[in-house]
């Protein structure tokens, strides 16, 4: 920032400031009732599904494709909306129709 | 130092930029608008370093303030009015933040019906913000106490917001004469930008993400805290701006001949100048009275003004805003804050004026002054309440 040194001094407050971990609330996945299934062989590595996913639960591997952490996608199905080759679908837990 | 002529509204731009903030967010309201065309003026012809981000509402105006505050910069934004009440959700962010930012509030009636002309009610309307709340009487205290909020703003022991209002046209459009300290003695007196935290993108911070009851209220504990520190930071800051720059006002008050006064008249803001006026003209009249000047209503100056009004005859309190279906919101705070101190109070009346920017003068000061003292010294007190309206 031009003309202003700037000095960080913590305060004795408490501040209504968080730092992001993993799991912080608990395995979400168990939040789902429906879960993207990947057909990576469709897969052409955009990596449109591991920016859009809201809760960083996606990596795509350049070699190995999409891998998705159940443990904490709670099923929003956004990575199957931007999918540009349709290569996930959203599939009923438990079986039956999505 | 020089001495130069301003309005109420250059001089306010004036101190942001001899403040050299670094992000002004701004959008145009009457009559707060020539603030920030001045400003950006400044940035133009490259006197002042800053980024002015043009937004399409005031909602966004304070919300792009907080954002370049809270990643590090010293920011301005000002407003009035409906301007000021379409950010108010942004005025608790910016508090509860603990992020240190300044703006000027130019007081203007809140419609309907359309009104642009002063009276307190937008600024007052703010109290339960947690911002840090100043009033000045002329242009000279203006820029002073803008200098002064970003001192206050950014001390370790405060970290909060700090808004300066000023009388819509009383102040804002009337030129009067300010002595503009030397930038050099500004910058040295101010020091470096200070705040808590910095959110720029390097270290992932969340704010405001969802916490306990308990969590929550030890953050406004918090606040509070700040608040009742903040008393003593005002009286130091207001101290050591008086050695550096020659004016200093008493600290949250102002006492204008009230320490041998009989009776008290008690106001906020620029009508506090025909008050002034008004006890003179009673003095050489033969009365005892003096007036006690809000300078800052948050924090509350509760030990100045109940050391003030001790032993007092009378206190008549001048209030330019309403809470209908009550009183006025200085009133209250002072009946309230009383209590802190004595089971014994003094006679206090309140008089609301001034509503919707109706000129007020000192001969009205006079008049209702001397009514209620001629009143008490017969023994016969009159109302508490008082709306005074004329025509």
């Amino acid at each position: 920032m031009p003309g202003l040194k700037l000095e960080v001094i913590p305060t004795t407050h408490k501040l209504p400031l968080a730092k992001p971990v993993k799991g912080a609330v608990g395995k979400t996945g168990s939040w789902r009732w429906r879960k993207p299934v990947v057909d990576n062989s469709k897969c052409r590595r955009c990596f449109l599904c591991e920016i859009y996913c809201p809760d960083n639960c996606i990596l795509v591997d350049p070699d190995k494709g999409v891998s998705i952490d159940y443990d904490y996608c709670k099923g929003c199905g956004v990575c199957a909306s931007v999918c540009p080759v349709e290569a996930i679908t959203m599939v009923r837990e438990g079986g039956g129709n999505g | 130092m020089a001495k130069t002529v301003l309005t109420g509204n250059y001089t306010v731009a004036l101190a942001a930029k001899m403040a050299r903030v670094q992000v002004v967010a701004a959008y145009p309201i009457t009559p707060q608008t020539s603030i920030v065309e001045k400003l950006a003026e400044y940035i133009d012809k490259g006197e002042l370093d800053a980024e002015m981000i043009r937004v399409e509402s005031e909602h966004s105006a304070l919300a792009a303030t907080f954002g370049a505050a809270i990643a590090g910069a010293r920011a301005f934004t000002a407003t009035s009015s409906h301007g000021l009440l379409y950010m108010h959700e942004w005025v608790h962010w910016t508090s509860h933040a603990r992020i240190p930012v300044v703006m000027a509030i130019v007081t203007r009636t809140i419609a309907a019906p359309w009104n642009i002309w002063s009276d307190h009610t937008d600024f007052l309307g703010q109290r339960d913000t947690g911002w840090i709340m100043s009033f000045p009487m002329d242009n000279q205290e203006l820029f002073d106490l803008v200098i002064q909020a970003f001192k206050i703003s950014e001390d370790p022991r405060v970290y909060l917001p700090a808004m300066v209002g000023l009388d819509a046209f009383i102040l804002s459009h009337t030129a009067m004469p300010v002595d503009v300290p030397d930038q050099k003695l500004v910058d040295e007196w101010l020091g470096p930008r200070r705040q808590p935290y910095v959110i720029d993108g390097r270290e992932p911070l969340i704010l405001g993400s969802l916490a306990w009851p308990e969590d929550t209220e030890e953050f406004f504990m918090g606040i509070q805290e700040a608040m009742m520190e903040a008393k003593k930071v005002i009286r130091e800051v207001d101290e050591s701006y008086g050695k550096v720059f020659g004016r200093s006002y008493g600290g949250l008050v102002e006492c204008y001949r009230c320490s041998d006064a009989k009776y008290h008249a008690v106001a906020m803001g620029a009508w506090s100048g025909d008050l002034m006026d008004a006890i003179d003209m009673l003095r050489d009249d033969g009365y005892s009275v003096g007036l006690i000047r809000i300078r800052y209503i948050r924090p509350f100056p509760d030990k100045e003004v109940y050391e003030a009004i001790t032993g007092s005859h009378g206190v008549i309190v001048f209030d330019r805003a309403i809470s209908f279906g009550s009183l006025g919101p200085i009133y209250l705070d002072i009946a309230g804050n009383m209590l802190k101190y004595t089971r014994k109070l003094p006679y206090m009346r309140n008089i609301i004026a001034g509503i919707g920017g109706v000129n007020v003068t000192h001969k009205d000061f006079y008049k209702l002054v001397k009514e209620t003292i001629d009143s008490l010294e017969q023994g016969s007190e009159p109302p508490v309440y008082t709306w005074y309206h004329r025509r």
